[in-house]
């Protein structure tokens, strides 16, 4: 297998979103309906030059459907694969085959979620999913799950490197820091390490600081091959290399809870894109749980196995620090509704194209972003870059 | 050891049953004789479909566990954990009998059928003495 060739051969031209934070009066396809046109008007196209379509959901497992059918337009290209929130990451490589191929000319990859307001209750969804996608070996013992995984999770890195409560609440307190540059981003109070160790417990270690926020919000990116994004109205991020691994479903399920399939999708990524971790000008990883932030730098190789804890101390992921991560504020401070993953490509093609206000990285030119789905079970990474890269 | 009934049920049906009778049981992989759990109609080391029931030993290993925090009035804070047993395979499962914050990463615990909100279910006990 090599796909190396699609390296550069295809760009990211147009980023959207609507109703992040709170969008009161809003359903979830009316915000992917308006992330939608923001994002194909950003590129300067209109949605009848798309003809390709990639979205899921967390509740309507025909989804697709119902957003070709709201946009009206006619795919000769569809990815409705659910693999949880790096789905929107895992939708990349598979685009970028269907460009090249000629299969089609201009993507939409969208998503929207009203999950904060909805008048439909989430309790209501947790119920109707323990039914519609049950877990038999895991429900009689109520995980509150996703948190009591990931929690499980970093219980065992705590305990087999010596990770300490403080470098989790450190992921926490650097989100922030950038979320506070972030006109955007819904939570923007200063935040200190004390503050994450006394916050309200979920599930022990992880306090409710540890886990991201429940907003609103729709988001959505198009992408086109390289030499037509050239002539596009947007400088194009171009897609040098991307992966998606999936292991496992339930983290009882998962071989070692250190570990994470991010070491395949990174290694395929940067093999790819044909750069190493030490390159990238700026990171987005998706962390809806403070120990995610830790194991993708180790799984991802910015650090080695065990030493995330000291790689995020004294600061070093928040603004100016030694590697600028989570830089809109993560789904942490930011936004995450549901599914956060098309939001880590945004925030990632903004900071290629130096359009991150207060935020933004100098010259950045390379982008990682990682995407999580599940209980730790998809992973899936996009290197991305300007055209100076190619 | 009990052999895989070819009367037409699928293994989830299968262990429910072994659980309402008051058996935990997992599967061993007559082919490769790896223990599999939770059950599988294929082995997922080596897709053979000969997987017999078995009883597991019942020793255990906490791999890792958490303190779910809840409200007084709903039942108070409790415990999950997920167990290695002997025979190599882990389950998610809880450590009854104490103070959910006292279960520790490899304390040694014993299985045993218990009554969960929603039927019967495994549950764990620590081996009196065990060090985490
Ligand atoms: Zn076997």
């Amino acid at each position: 297998m090599n796909y190396r060739h699609l390296r550069g051969k295809t760009a990211i031209v147009g980023v959207g979103h609507a109703g992040l934070g709170e969008a009161p009066g809003y359903n979830d396809m009316e915000l992917l309906t308006r992330a939608a046109h923001a994002a194909v008007k950003d590129a300067g196209l209109r949605m009848q030059d798309i003809d390709g379509i990639a979205t899921s959901s967390v509740s309507a497992s025909m989804w697709l459907m119902s957003v070709v059918e709201t946009l009206g337009v006619r795919p000769t290209y569809i990815d409705g694969t659910c693999l949880g929130g790096s789905s929107f990451m895992s939708y990349i490589l598979a685009a970028a085959h269907a460009l090249e191929s000629g299969q089609c000319n201009a993507v939409l990859v969208c998503y929207g979620s009203a999950q904060r307001t909805s008048a439909l209750g989430r309790g209501v969804i947790t119920n109707a999913r323990k039914v519609l996608d049950p877990q038999p070996y895991e429900a009689p013992y109520e995980p509150m799950n996703p948190p009591s995984s990931y929690a499980l999770a970093a219980r065992r890195h705590m305990h087999e490197f010596g990770t300490r409560r403080e470098h989790l609440a450190e992921v926490a307190v650097a989100a922030r820091a950038w979320a506070r540059l972030n006109p955007e981003a819904y939570s923007r109070d200063p935040l200190t390490i004390e503050d994450v160790l006394a916050a309200r417990r979920v599930s022990d270690p992880l306090t409710v600081r540890d886990c991201c926020l429940v907003t609103d919000g729709g988001g959505a990116f198009v992408m086109t091959r390289a030499d037509r994004a050239a002539a596009l109205k947007q400088k194009p991020a171009y897609i040098l290399g991307s992966a998606t691994a999936v292991w496992n479903r339930q983290i009882s399920c998962m071989d070692d809870l250190t570990v994470t399939a991010a070491r395949q999708s990174g290694a395929l990524a940067f093999d790819m894109a044909g750069c190493k971790p030490a390159d990238m000008d700026v990171v987005q990883l998706y962390d809806a749980f403070t120990i995610n932030t830790i194991l993708f730098l180790e799984d991802l190789g910015f650090c080695a196995k065990g030493e995330g804890g000291a790689f995020v101390s004294g600061g070093a992921i928040a603004p100016g620090g030694r590697l600028a991560v989570n830089t809109n504020g993560g789904g942490l401070s930011c936004v995450h509704p549901g599914m956060y993953g098309v939001f880590l490509v945004i925030e990632a093609v903004r900071q290629l194209r130096g359009q991150a206000g207060a935020r933004q990285v100098a010259d950045a030119h390379l982008a990682l972003a990682h995407g999580n789905g599940g209980t730790l079970s998809s992973q899936s990474t996009v290197i991305l870059g300007t055209a100076d890269t190619l | 050891m009990t052999e895989v009934s070819a009367a037409g049920q699928g293994v989830e049906r299968q262990y429910a049953t072994h659980l309402a009778q008051g058996r935990f049981m997992i599967q061993q992989c007559a082919a490769c004789a790896r223990h599999v759990f939770p059950p599988r109609e294929l082995c997922p080391h080596c897709d053979e479909d000969q997987l017999a029931w078995v009883a597991p030993s019942g020793q255990g290993t906490v791999y890792s566990t958490t303190t779910v925090a809840r409200k007084a009035e709903a039942g108070g804070d409790y415990n999950v954990a997920l167990i290695d047993l002997a025979e190599g395979v882990r389950l998610m499962t809880c450590v009854a009998g104490m103070d959910p914050a006292t279960v520790c990463i490899g304390m040694a615990v014993r299985t045993q059928v218990g009554e969960g909100k929603d039927g019967p279910r495994v549950v764990c006990v620590a081996i009196a003495g065990s060090q985490g």
